[in-house]
């Protein structure tokens, strides 16, 4: 069983999100998505300054397997990147929740965050994908 | 749940992520394909390929039903013991079958055949036996171990013991030799050097067992695919099938024409093939930008309105970029470009094979 974290929010895509201490989303894959989809080879993120929409599409993910698109949990500007993943995509499947996130965003409205599945819902998706 | 090989439990305690493969429970791999891929290059590597269909073929038409059933011609293995050959199995329409391995076992033959086609094969070989003094025994008593890679041959001389290093030392490359109940050839499907060897399933483990003790890397169905697409060896349902020529698969060097008067199925439609001229070809794609080239991806080419498509791409681990194999029009140039995700990206266009023996060809 992989791990899935009490305090975070999810996607049924495989996508989490963590709210940080200054109001910012932080946004990354779970450890059941990295597994699934193998060794990591090209992570793509949105550009710092862009906008993200919660529910759609703001990345891909590549393994050597298949290709993945990765959706945004909240909508709003996009802050930051996650730089050390253009040279070091396999820290998505050592790290996929500390220091393989993709993006942190600053979000028009932390309340979008309520639609996604907590904890105990996301752990029945994987359990009905395992 | 699917068959299991004589190493499904070592595959279990040794971590393999197993998935279904043709109906067989197989180890996609063992925490990481990349690193798996990495030693097969650099040290050793092992995969289990007892999946794969052993057939022998017996009889005083052996060497006749052969003739005809296959492409290539066995009459190239004639008086060199335990020689291997590659050949297609063509239907009467000159699509492929199969693509396949036989060994010339002096008086008999042993075909190795693919697992997922594994049914429709010995139904077709056996249809084709009707008409022959022949039989065909399947060996589903030997699991078959391959060991691949630089160091792949002295770790496992080592382990063997002397009486089968002794006939490992004899052979030549795409050469096999019976050694006690084993049967050993130098062949594989990964672009280094090694071994496969077949052995009694109740022996496979101990055997699996001392290779991972001497430093061989168990390695999975993942890093296997990547390895022989950068060796540019083709897989069974992507670069063909029953609906395509060997002729446009980069299988014309395995398609004995000589003597004229050999009739093997599918002949007379790939002949005719060949002589209208061949209108598409197997070549290799090289992108060396971000983005990894997959299968089915559609190959644009400047100057037709006719596509390529793409039968495998990956992440070479190798190069550190996405190569792959794509079937095009033969006036495809040095450049093309691919259909990627919605985008148009250009590629290079090589010869059909990207690494061999650790080196990079492109």
């Amino acid at each position: 069983m992989s791990e899935i974290r009490k305090e975070l929010k999810y996607l049924s895509s495989h996508e989490w999100a963590r709210v940080e201490e200054d109001g910012t989303v932080t946004i990354g894959i779970t450890d059941h998505a990295q597994e699934a989809l193998g060794d990591v080879v090209y992570v793509e993120v949105p550009e710092v300054g862009s906008t993200v929409t919660a529910g759609e599409e703001a990345g891909v993910v590549e393994s050597v397997k298949a290709a993945s698109d990765i959706y945004s949990l909240v909508s709003g500007e996009v802050i930051e990147v996650n730089e050390q993943l253009q040279d070091a995509p396999e820290t998505v499947n050592s790290s996929p929740y500390d220091d393989g996130w993709f993006f942190r965003v600053r979000p028009d409205d932390l309340a979008e965050l309520d639609n996604a599945l907590d904890a105990d819902d996301y752990r029945s998706v994987v359990e009905d994908e395992e | 749940m699917g068959h299991k090989t004589a190493l499904f439990a070592l595959h279990q305690t040794m971590g393999g992520k197993l998935v279904d493969f043709g109906g067989w429970d197989m180890p996609l791999h063992y925490g990481s394909q990349l690193e798996e891929h990495h030693k097969v290059r650099r040290a050793a590597g092992m995969f289990d390929v007892s999946h794969m269909t052993v057939v022998d073929v017996t009889g005083a038409e052996a060497k006749a039903y052969l003739q005809k059933l296959l492409a290539n011609d066995v009459a190239r293995l004639d008086n060199q013991p335990g020689k291997a050959l590659y050949s297609a199995m063509l239907n009467e329409k000159g699509g492929v079958i199969d693509d396949l391995i036989v060994y010339n076992m002096e008086g008999w033959f042993r075909v190795v055949v693919n697992c997922s086609t594994r049914e429709k094969d010995l139904a077709w070989m056996s249809r084709i036996a009707a008409d022959f003094a022949v039989e065909l025994q399947e060996r589903d008593d030997l699991a078959m171990i391959a060991v691949q890679g630089p160091e792949a041959i002295s770790l496992a001389k080592k382990v063997a013991g002397a009486e089968h290093a002794a006939v490992i030392d004899q052979l030549a490359t795409f050469q096999g030799k019976p050694s006690g109940n084993w049967f050993i050839a130098r062949t594989g499907y990964t672009g280094e050097d090694g071994l496969e060897i077949m052995l009694p399933n109740a022996e496979a483990p101990g055997v699996w067992q001392a290779l991972a003790d001497a430093g061989v890397a168990p390695c999975g169905l993942g890093a296997r695919d990547t390895l022989r697409l950068e060796a540019g060896m083709n897989l069974y349902g992507h670069e063909m099938d029953e609906d395509t020529s060997p002729l446009v698969a980069n299988m014309g060097w395995t398609i004995a024409w000589e003597p004229a008067d050999r009739i093997f199925i599918g002949r007379e439609v790939i002949a005719a093939e060949k002589a209208a001229g061949v209108q598409q070809k197997l070549v290799g794609l090289v992108l060396r930008e971000r983005g990894v080239l997959r299968a089915d991806q559609a190959v644009v080419i400047e100057g037709t309105e006719q596509r390529g498509i793409i039968t495998s791409g990956t992440f070479s681990p190798t190069l550190g970029y996405s190569i792959a194999l794509a079937r095009v029009p033969i006036t495809i140039g040095s450049h093309c470009q691919v259909e990627m995700r919605g985008k148009l990206v250009g590629v290079e266009v090589v010869k059909p094979v990207f690494v061999r023996q650790g080196q990079s060809l492109v």
